[in-house]
């Protein structure tokens, strides 16, 4: 499904040029459940990004689904983001002046679907994610738990093939990251290809495959046996 | 997105920020209402004088001595020839086409008036009775000039309501003699009118009849000749009547000039536009400045909302929609303000016109046309500006900020 070839990604930091990513190469299959570890400025943030094509990799080749994406106009790149990617992100970016299903149902009015339309799958999503008796609420009145839960549910209304998540629980409490992880494992086990970035060894340890980043590149690229 | 959806969130975001969308509405209302309220002021001036013309008599027409054009340095420059004079008779000559209702002959002198051993200088009128309708003059007391021969100077005068009042005070004027020059005249009217009329103030009037203006003067030369047409249609044809006529009389030279009210009403007409683009052209700077505000402000708003423009990017929002977003609030800022402002200058127009009704305040529909206009495309202009730097921001650096 993803495949990054020879993939480098350089800022330009004054004078001085910096490798957020050097080299990459990685193939992730469809409904793989793939962790991405190592200290910070090692470039997971950066990978990530550029899996979502929020940003541009200086140089290599990034195919989707087998399709060359690394050369697709910002308009194209914009279809590709709303149809087979979401997001989940640390601090939630939910809009604080919309309410809870307002927020979930932005990337169907981004796509044109008809209100009516938007109304059922948002009130379906929001019972999914345990939320129907919030959907009016702002999220200055919703806990980080209930948030991220609709971060997610807006990341995956589209039914999105990959779902990106930044640090999903970095922002949580351990009881609400916990349940954060099992929402999000639940849509991996519904067949959604998932990969985050996380700092918590404990949970790059629940993935079945983790990738460990140093310097822009991966050193180990390990898969546990599901039986084990 | 669709334009209704895109409609929805940017009123959504104005909602979101209330006092400074509140703000810039306001700036963009105090300009609008600005060119509202100062074009109706404009154009009830130019309406109060367009009413004060016709309340002289639009189908007037007024005959006086000369050519207003340049002559051309003939002959009659090298021997001094000056026009002919106007006489009563010229003016006699013009009651003879069935367009004309009414001719009044003007001669204006002044003299010394005096009454009761009170003397004062006194501006004198020569006429004949059709003045008074020609005039729309109303009288407070007594007559007006007889009808009749004009080429009779009887010994009768009517007053202006001040002259009457300095020379006789309380006492009753009518039937009272008037010493005027070396003449003496009775008093048989008093004017109820008031204001200005052919150059002089009304109230300062002594008016005689034109027989006897012309002795008291020793000159038959009347100032001017009063045509009053019966259709506004004819008056083409009364002029060139009135042109013949008299040539015929000056044997062969057109020595008068026509004009009409119409020709006068039309100046002051244009000086009067012109003021009221002028007024309103100023005015329509605030909304040039009303526009930078709303530049300023979705600035802000851009900067502000830079996580929020990240996320729409990472939703998968194409630029040209984000751009759309932004241009939606700024056009629906302007409109709204557009909106207060066209309502609050119709209520201060309305409320103008109430308290000085001498003026009618109201402004024309394409002052209100313009002000909505020119504000929704300040506004627009100036919000792409802000809403092409939003679309172009990188996704990764917006969502970055929080």
């Amino acid at each position: 499904m993803i495949r990054l070839e020879e993939v480098n990604r350089i800022f330009q930091v004054g004078d001085q040029e910096v490798h957020a990513l050097a080299a990459v190469n990685l193939g992730i299959a469809a409904g793989e459940y793939v962790s991405v570890m190592g200290p910070s400025g090692s470039g997971k943030s950066t990978l990530l990004n550029i899996l979502g094509l929020l940003d541009h990799p200086t140089s290599g080749r990034y195919l989707l689904e087998g399709e060359d994406v690394t050369g697709l106009t910002d308009v194209q790149q914009a279809a590709v983001r709303r149809h087979k990617i979401g997001f989940v992100f640390q601090f939630f970016h939910l809009i604080a002046r919309m309410t809870a299903a307002e927020n979930i149902e932005l990337p169907l009015m981004l796509e044109g679907i008809a209100p009516s339309q938007r109304k059922t799958r948002v009130a379906r999503m929001l019972d999914a994610v345990g939320l129907a008796d919030r959907a009016r609420h702002k999220p200055e009145q919703l806990s980080g738990g209930q948030r991220q839960r609709v971060a997610i549910a807006r990341a995956t209304i589209l039914e999105p093939d990959i779902l990106l998540t930044d640090e999903p629980t970095g922002n949580l409490d351990r009881r609400s990251g916990h349940e954060i992880v099992e929402v999000l494992e639940a849509l991996n086990s519904r067949g959604i290809t998932l990969v985050m970035v996380t700092h918590d060894p404990e949970l790059g340890a629940r993935a079945r495959r983790t990738l460990r980043m140093v310097d822009g590149r991966i050193t180990a690229d390990q898969t546990r046996d599901p039986a084990g | 997105m669709t334009g209704r959806d895109i409609l929805a969130v940017a009123a959504g975001s104005l909602r979101g920020f209330r006092l400074r969308s509140g703000l810039t509405m306001l700036a963009m209302a105090i300009g609008v209402a600005a060119v509202v309220v100062l074009t109706g002021l404009g154009e009830g001036a130019r309406r109060y004088v367009r009413e004060e013309f016709a309340s002289l008599g639009t189908n007037l027409v007024i005959v006086i001595p000369g050519r207003s054009e340049t002559a051309g340095g003939g002959l009659s420059l090298l021997v001094g020839a000056t026009p002919r004079d106007l006489t009563v008779a010229d003016a006699g000559a013009l009651t003879r086409s069935a367009a004309v209702r009414r001719v009044a002959p003007i001669s204006v002198g002044s003299a010394l008036a005096s009454a009761r051993g009170l003397e004062r200088e006194a501006v004198v009128l020569g006429t004949n009775s059709e003045l008074l309708d020609i005039r729309h003059w109303k009288l407070a007391q007594g007559k007006f000039l007889a009808a009749g021969d004009m080429d009779r100077a009887s010994p009768v005068c009517v007053l202006g309501a001040k002259i009457r009042r300095e020379l006789f005070g309380s006492e009753p004027a009518i039937g009272q003699w008037l010493r005027v020059g070396d003449r003496r005249f009775r008093v048989t009217g008093i004017l109820k009118s008031e204001g200005r009329s052919i150059g002089v103030d009304v109230e300062d009037l002594v008016i005689i009849p034109v027989a006897s203006a012309q002795a008291l003067f020793n000159t038959p030369a009347l100032l001017r000749i009063l045509v009053e047409v019966k259709h506004r249609e004819s008056i083409p044809h009364v002029k060139d009547f009135i042109r013949e006529t008299i040539r015929e009389r000056h044997q062969g030279e057109e020595d008068i000039t026509v004009i009409t009210q119409d020709a006068v009403l039309a100046t002051f007409d244009r000086i009067f536009r012109a003021l009221t683009f002028t007024v309103a052209g100023i005015a329509a700077i605030s909304l040039a400045v009303a526009g930078i505000l709303v530049m300023n402000v979705m600035l802000i708003s851009v900067s502000q909302r830079t996580a929020e423009i990240g996320l729409l990017k990472a939703l998968g929002a194409a630029p040209r929609t984000i751009l759309s977003l932004f241009l939606t609030e700024a056009t629906v800022l302007s409109l709204l303000g557009a909106g207060l402002g066209v309502a609050a200058g119709e209520l201060t127009s309305w409320l103008l016109a109430s308290l000085y009704p001498v003026l009618p305040t109201q402004p024309p529909a394409w002052a209100i046309a313009a002000g909505m206009g020119v504000a929704l495309v300040t506004g627009i202009s100036f919000g792409i500006l802000p809403a092409r730097r939003a679309a172009r921001l990188d996704a990764v650096q917006a969502l970055a900020r929080r």
